[in-house]
């Protein structure tokens, strides 16, 4: 099963290969993995995707709890939440394709942020899943490179990760 | 007043009330090392390798519930240390590690003598620091000690830049830090603890399994008190031992893969196992689908919250201090004389069980290992101290000498680390003077920190070292002759020196032992002519002796091998 886990710690040195580091150690998979800083500069937030069972999940949770540097920690996908990931995607957009790449970004309600004679540069938000049916629908020859932030992910409603 | 870097640090651990500093000099240090010479609290003892000043400390705190505290120097000085906090960090044992590093303007610039401390340190501590600014060293080193000694205890890392002990600021000790992410649980859930009270007055098949954390926690009393009150069975893990007595009649022995049968039988057939500071290892229950086949409540006491349902689900866990849960225990659960005739039926399968006498040895005419702890045991009337290195004579200990108080057995459960039985013996030295200190070792692991001889002769430690001499990694050998049909590939230690020549090189007596009946006169003369004296006994023992019972690894707690001799 895929979880979306949630991670508040301590904005300091090292903090970040600490749970980067127990994911490896531990032999738990990472997905993406997001980080930077809130609107409180002493704390960062770590938004990871990983996979497991949910005993695997019980024990991620618990080995994050038990780092000295973090201060919080939840399963987002336990309930409602809302997930979004960025992708800046490079394409061929030249002759006939210019047209189509521009319909298609329009289609997925993405931006061309950038603009040559040949390229575009086409900014996209939205879950994983939207980003990847994005990427499945164009035309493989013509993407040139892409980038993405990993997902980030925020409770509904009254379900708030703070301190 | 200012004072330096170098000074605070001396301060703080005068404000800590350390008395013993294991340690190691070296360029990053220095600073240090002067302020260290310039007071006479603190006591340093100079090791010889900083393996051994961390396995020292290490010791010094699992003989006293004190914190050990080690400095050494950058690069080497730390990986030196590795071994031992992750020996330290298995066991959950509380040290802090004062660590030298280059200046800081100097850091990520493979500086002579640099090495990523907080990096290579992070994957073995309980936490790590690096301290930038002299004006955070104190408060550091207060959640330093803070970290080690709460929730479940474990090492904690300080790496100070050397310029950094060269700065001044005022000297301020804080009382207490408070860190926001760092809580720990202590009292436990009263509706758990009431629930698993239930439980167990409703048993007919309980029974108590008690780890190291009983130690740690110091709980063993309670828990005695309300082993007697249930009038259970009792079985404690290899790190347990001492927690509950071991000639107390309830005592069904050690379990896992050298356990007793009865104990790995009472275990398996409970039908309530309240587990208290223990963790379900591979070495205790074997493969966990067998464990878990056979159906039974469980309750887990313990201070770790991911200790609890990761190898094995539990019924009810309960998350805290297991001295305070013990507490509540004991409010709820009345006291009781004698055994719980409900539990009838439950001791009269043990003792059949218990009858088998599986830890019954063959009979040699060379001198069998067992027997020489059975006379060590009888003749220091179990009140020794005893440190073990890792192998088959560990085991050995652990199945034959009786401990009946809790910090008097000491050992690496977890890493399993060869070369602690004598930097071990140090720390329970100095943690506990004029307790008698036996190491008993194998001549493959006391090769791993023998220099450490010179070390005991410098501080005058009557440490009696048992050195059951098989001429083999036994414990490896024994796993050959069993699952590789004899092949034994590489397992033979030729070329062995001469150890009591060695030992009175480095000033101590050396005895050999090589005939049953010198056994008893030869540890005598140890513990009572030598009594003062570091004694290293060179017992030459049959080498083809094996651990019995065994419960191969990923095998099922019943699927026991005995004795062939039986
Ligand atoms: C540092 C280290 N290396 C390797 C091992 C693997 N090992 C476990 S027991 C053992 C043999 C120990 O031999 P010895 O100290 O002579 O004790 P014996 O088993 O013969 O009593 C070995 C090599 C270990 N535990 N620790």
């Amino acid at each position: 099963m895929r979880h979306i886990v949630s991670i508040l710690l301590e904005n300091e040195a090292g903090a970040l290969s600490r749970v980067a580091g127990l994911f490896s150690a531990r032999g738990y998979n990472i997905e993406t993995l997001t980080v930077a800083p809130t609107e409180d500069a002493s704390l960062s937030r770590i938004t990871v995707v990983t996979r497991g069972s949910d005993d695997v999940l019980e024990q991620i949770v618990k080995q994050l709890n038990k780092l000295v540097d973090v201060v919080k920690v939840v399963d987002l996908s336990e309930a409602a939440h809302i997930e979004r990931e960025l992708m800046l995607i490079k394409v061929r957009a030249a002759g006939k394709d210019r047209e189509e790449m521009k319909r298609m970004a329009e289609i997925f309600r993405g931006r061309i942020i950038d603009v040559t004679e040949s390229t575009y540069v086409i900014e996209l938000t939205g879950s994983s899943a939207k980003l990847d049916s994005f990427i499945g629908a164009l035309d493989a020859s013509l993407i040139l490179e892409t980038v993405r932030t990993g997902v980030s992910g925020i409770g509904r409603g009254d379900r708030i990760l703070k301190v | 007043m200012k004072i330096s870097g170098a000074e605070i640090v001396i301060k703080c651990l005068h404000e800590e009330k350390v008395d013993y500093l294991f340690g190691f000099p070296g360029g990053s240090v220095l600073h240090i090392y002067d302020a260290l010479f310039k007071q006479d609290r603190i006591k340093h003892i100079l090791v010889r390798h900083e393996q051994a000043a961390v396995h020292a400390a290490d010791a010094y705190a699992r003989s006293s519930n004190r914190v050990g505290v080690v400095l050494v120097t950058s690069g080497p000085g730390v990986t030196n240390t590795i071994t031992g906090l992750a020996t330290a960090y298995m066991d959950s044992i509380p040290l802090v590690v004062l660590t030298g590093q280059v200046p800081t303007a100097y850091i990520g610039q493979d500086a002579f003598q640099e090495c990523d401390t907080v990096g290579i340190t992070r994957p073995c501590v309980k936490h790590n620091f690096l301290v930038k600014d002299v004006s955070d060293l104190a408060v550091t080193i207060k959640k330093a000690f803070m970290i080690a000694t709460t929730g479940r205890p474990g090492p904690v890392v300080v790496d100070i830049p050397k310029d950094v002990t060269a700065q001044t600021c005022v000297f301020e000790y804080p009382n207490t830090v408070q860190m926001r992410s760092y809580n720990p649980v202590i009292k436990g859930h009263l509706g758990q603890i009431r629930k698993g009270a239930q439980l167990l007055l409703e048993a007919k098949r309980p029974i108590i399994y008690a780890g190291g954390g009983v130690i740690l926690a110091d709980a063993s009393e309670k828990l005695t008190e309300l082993a007697h009150r249930l009038g259970c069975p009792v079985t404690n893990t290899l790190m347990g031992l001492g927690g509950f007595p071991a000639t107390d009649p309830q005592f069904v022995g050690m379990l896992g893969m050298h356990g007793t049968y009865e104990a790995n039988m009472a275990m398996h057939h409970a039908d309530v196992v309240l587990a208290i500071g223990a963790r379900f290892d591979d070495r205790v229950i074997g493969d966990t689908a067998h464990f878990c086949a056979e159906p039974r409540k469980i309750i887990h006491i313990d201070i770790d919250p991911s200790s609890i349902s990761k190898r094995v689900k539990v019924d009810i866990p309960i998350v805290g201090n297991a001295s305070d849960i013990l507490d509540e225990f004991l409010k709820l659960i009345e006291s009781q004389t004698g055994r719980n005739p409900v539990l009838q039926d439950w001791w009269t399968r043990i003792e059949e069980w218990r009858s088998r006498q599986c830890l019954k040895y063959k009979k040699s005419d060379k001198i069998m290992p067992q027997y020489v702890i059975e006379k060590l045991y009888e003749i220091t009337k179990g009140e020794a101290i005893i440190t073990s290195d890792v192998g088959q004579h560990q085991m050995f200990s652990a199945q034959y000498y009786k401990f009946d108080k809790p910090r008097r057995w000491i050992n690496s459960g977890g890493l399993g680390t060869m070369g602690v039985g004598l930097p071990f013996a140090m720390g329970a030295c100095f943690a506990n003077p004029g307790v008698t200190v036996a190491c008993i070792t194998g001549e493959g692991s006391i090769q791993m920190c023998i220099q450490e001889l010179s070390t005991i002769k410098q501080f005058d430690l009557p440490i009696k070292v048992i050195c059951l001499n098989n001429g083999y990694l036994g414990m490896v050998r024994q796993w050959q002759e069993m699952f590789y049909a004899s092949r034994y590939s590489h397992t033979y230690v030729s070329s062995l020196p001469d150890f009591v020549k060695l030992a009175e090189a480095y000033g101590h007596v050396g005895i050999r032992v090589t005939r049953p009946e010198d056994v008893v006169p030869a540890l005598q003369k140890a513990l009572t002519e030598h009594r003062n004296d570091c004694v290293f006994m060179d017992f030459i023992i049959d080498p083809t002796a094996n651990v019995f019972p065994m419960v191969a690894a990923g095998k099922g707690l019943t699927e026991i091998i005995f004795s062939e001799d039986l």
